[in-house]
Parts: C-alpha cells; structure tokens; sequence
C-alpha cells in the first residue's frame, strides 16, 4: 500500500481517533501514515455491532415476556455471551445458562449475584431490573 | 539530606504505533535509552503468523489470528536481544495498583496487561472483550493515571477505579494485573544476529509447522473453508466473513493483518544487515498484503450487497494470498540460512 493509498474514511466507531498504518512513500520507504478509518472495517464493525444489539433486542423481548430473566439482556448488552459470562464469572456455562432463567435467577444468593454485577459491571440491585427499552 | 529522587529530566514521549505489544516494548526501551522501531520489536519478537484455531470460538467464531500470542512478542524480544524483563502479577488488586504506584513513584514507566473493555478511554463501539491489551503507565495525577496507549494518537488518562478493573478482569487470557518493564538492557544490541533467528523462526513456522491450522496451510484450509461455505446459511456465512475481516484489520495491525508491519520490519532489517534480498522480500510482502487488503474489502463489500456473493471468488483470493506469502518466506529461509 502506497502512502496516498491510505483510505480516510471518516468512521463513526472511531470518534476521531486516527489508526496508524504501514506505508510506503514516494521513495518506496515504509512510513507510518494516519488513517481515519476504511470502508470495509465501517462495514464490518457495523455488522458485529448490529448483531450484539440484535442479541440484545431479542432478550429483551425474552425478559418482558417472562421466557428468560433480564440477567441475559444485560449479558448481551454488556458484548458478552454465556461463554465470555461463565469465563468473567468463573462458573460452568451450563449453571450460567440456568442462571438466565428467571426463577432459577430469583433463588441466587447475595455473593452469587455479586460475582455477576463485578463481570457485567453494574450494581447487583439492577441484576433482576429491565432498562424501560433496550 | 534530601534524597527524593529528581523526576525525569526529559518528559515521556508518547508514539502511535499499530499493535499495542510492539509499542509497548518500543516504548519501553526507548524511555530507557535503546532506540527500536515498533517494526524491528515486532521482527525481532517474531510477531507475525497465521493460525486458524476452530476450538476456540469467539462470539460463535473460529479464532484466526495474523499475530502470535500474547507476550511472545516481549518474550522474543527479550531472548533474542539480551534484555532482561521483570514480570509481576498479584493476587490481589490492592497489592496490584499499590505496585504500580511504587513504580511510578520511583520514576519508572511501565507496561500492563488489561482488558480493553474497561478501559474508559475506548470509543464504545471498539470495545470489546478482550484481555491482553498492552499500554504504558508513565504518571499518577491525584486519582487519575496518565496512560500512552500505544493504539491511540495522543496520551490519554484513566481513574484508578477503571484501570484496577481493566487489570483485574477474569476470563480468557486474565492479566492478573500483570506489570512488567526491562530491568537489564545491553549496551549495545546485537541486531543482525537476532534478525537473523527471529526470521528463520517466523519461516520456518508458516511454512513447516506440521498441523495444518497454522501457517500458509492454514490460510490454504480457511481458503477451502470458504469455498465450501453452504450458501443456505447466508447469515453465518456474511457474520464469519465479516469476522474473519475484523480479525485481519480492526484490530491494530498496522494494515493486512501485519503483513505491513512485518515489510516495514524486513526493510529496516536490510539496511542493518547488509542483505538486498530483504529488501525484496520486503516488496513482494507488501504485494502480498495488498492482496490480502483486497480481500478484506471484497468480503466485506459482498457482506453488504454492493457486490454479488461469491464464496469462490474470495476462497481463490486466499489461495492466492498463501502462494504470495509462501514465495516470500522461501526465498527469506535461503537467504537467511
């Protein structure tokens, strides 16, 4: 990639922040140039990002009809799955996913509930509440 | 007498670079007097790779990685120059920032591990949870410490109830606060040598490792992946490639999945050595990762419908990235034999 090949895409996800980039300038000697950002990277972070909120919507519609407990919107809207959850926490994916449900989630004790609010950063009181929408 | 230590006569430079583990160690020696480019730390640690790892999902996705685990970048560095490093991880946070205090307090910068999800300086869309970021800690203001993050443009600042958070995050690859700085650096580095083996390492690995996931096989096997791909799951298909582009370019690799980054290195490496070959091999690197580029684009243009969908077409991309790369490490093994 050539110096002036330098794709300055302006990219909402990067709030202005310019990346450093390898290219080469006109004496075909690598530089480090700023780039604002590249079409294709907008693209697929735009997708990822889609995808989490959609991860999210669907929980939330779980939790207000009751089918799931709020604990997996706030999994979803914290970036995390059972996976990235049960690693943060230290349990077993199998007993996080139980904990998704609502009744088995009411029934958590004080230190269990503690451990999800230290990984999903948020107070343990608003572990069982749903946020007005999502 | 008072004996406090004078603070440092010249302030802390802060520089950009593309990958937050070679500007880190950059960082930290050039703070201590030795001069290297982030590409000659990223060369010598023998950084560059290519592994597809489908046991290790992330977000439902096979793990493909352009660069080689965390720390084995300072690691090689270290090994292959000489350099002593200090590592130190803490079973408790308060031991952990009480630590750092004392260092800074000392006067002396140094590198952490931390997740990048907590790190209240990250624009909220580029977090993710991932936790062998690296950064540079070179002052403590009151409550808030003044932070060089290698991937941002200028220094940034971070409260101490955030960073202890960020270092002492559980999961996959946990900092356990983990701090680190060079305690012995030779007086004079011997590069060439150390080009030399960091080479034949990255060569030998992308081209002989014997388990098809690593390596230009392992580009060849996502290649054929790909080909294969079912055309009824389009969905999963746009949400893989999608993260296979990520993986290549999101995430601070200074361009191509650091095959840029790993040009830059050979060029430099040709001018200490002597040898012109580098120099070429610097150039068909880069025509290599050109390609790579184009197909970072093509999928994610296929992704969005401004191109038709052509899982054959991006498979044979691939296959011609893992011929270019192949040609390249071949001629580096001869001419560093």
């Amino acid at each position: 990639m050539k110096q002036e090949e330098v794709p300055q895409f302006e990219t909402k996800a990067m709030n202005g922040e310019g990346k450093a980039l390898y290219a080469l300038d006109a004496a075909g000697q690598y530089t480090v140039v700023r780039s604002a950002g590249w079409e294709a990277e907008d693209i697929v972070l735009a997708q990822a990002i889609a995808e989490c909120e959609r991860l999210a919507a669907e929980a939330f519609a779980r939790a207000k009809r009751g089918a799931a407990g709020p604990l997996e919107y706030h999994m979803y809207k914290n970036r995390m799955d059972v996976v990235v959850l049960a690693q943060s926490t230290g349990y077993f994916q199998w007993r996080v996913k139980r904990h998704l449900r609502p009744g088995a989630f009411a029934k958590l004790s004080n230190d269990v509930r503690q451990r999800y609010s230290d990984a999903l950063g948020i107070a343990a009181a608003q572990l069982d509440v749903l946020p007005p929408a999502p | 007498m008072a004996t406090t230590v004078a603070p440092p006569s010249v302030p802390f430079q802060h520089q950009q670079s593309a990958h937050c583990e070679s500007g880190v160690m950059s960082a930290l020696l050039r703070e201590r007097g030795t001069t290297l480019s982030e590409a000659m730390v990223f060369g010598v640690g023998a950084g560059l790779t290519f592994a597809y790892l489908p046991f290790v999902k992330i977000g439902g996705f096979p793990l493909i990685s352009y660069r080689m685990p965390p720390r084995s970048i300072i690691r090689g560095v270290s090994k292959r120059l000489g350099i002593t490093m200090q590592y130190s991880t803490f079973k408790s946070v308060d031991a952990g920032m009480r630590a750092l205090d004392e260092q800074l307090d000392a006067g002396r910068v140094v590198g952490l591990q931390t997740s990048v999800f907590w790190l209240p300086y990250f624009p909220p869309d580029m977090r993710f949870h991932f936790n062998a970021h690296n950064l540079v800690v070179y002052e403590k203001r009151g409550d808030t410490y003044l932070i060089s993050d290698p991937v941002f443009e200028h220094p940034v600042a971070c409260d101490a109830e955030s960073l202890a958070k960020a270092r002492f995050v559980r999961g996959a690859l946990a900092p356990n606060g983990l701090l680190y700085y060079p305690t012995k650096i030779p007086d004079a580095v011997l590069l060439a040598p150390a080009i030399q083996k960091a080479i034949k390492f990255t060569t030998g690995m992308m081209l002989h490792t014997p388990i098809p996931i690593i390596g230009v096989r392992g580009i060849r096997l996502v290649a054929r992946k790909i080909a294969k791909l079912d055309v009824a799951n389009a969905k999963y298909n746009r949400l893989l490639l999608g993260h296979i582009v990520r993986m290549q370019e999101e995430i601070g690799t200074g361009g191509a999945g650091f095959r840029f980054l790993y040009s830059a290195f050979l060029q430099e490496a040709a001018q200490v050595t002597g040898d012109a070959v580098l120099a070429d091999c610097a150039r068909d690197l880069t025509a290599a990762g050109d390609h790579w580029r184009v197909f970072a684009l093509t999928c994610a243009r296929m992704c969005k419908d401004r191109e038709a969908m052509d899982y054959k077409k991006l498979a044979d991309m691939l296959q011609q990235c893992a011929v270019l790369e192949t040609e390249v490490y071949a001629k580096l093994r001869k001419t560093t034999a």
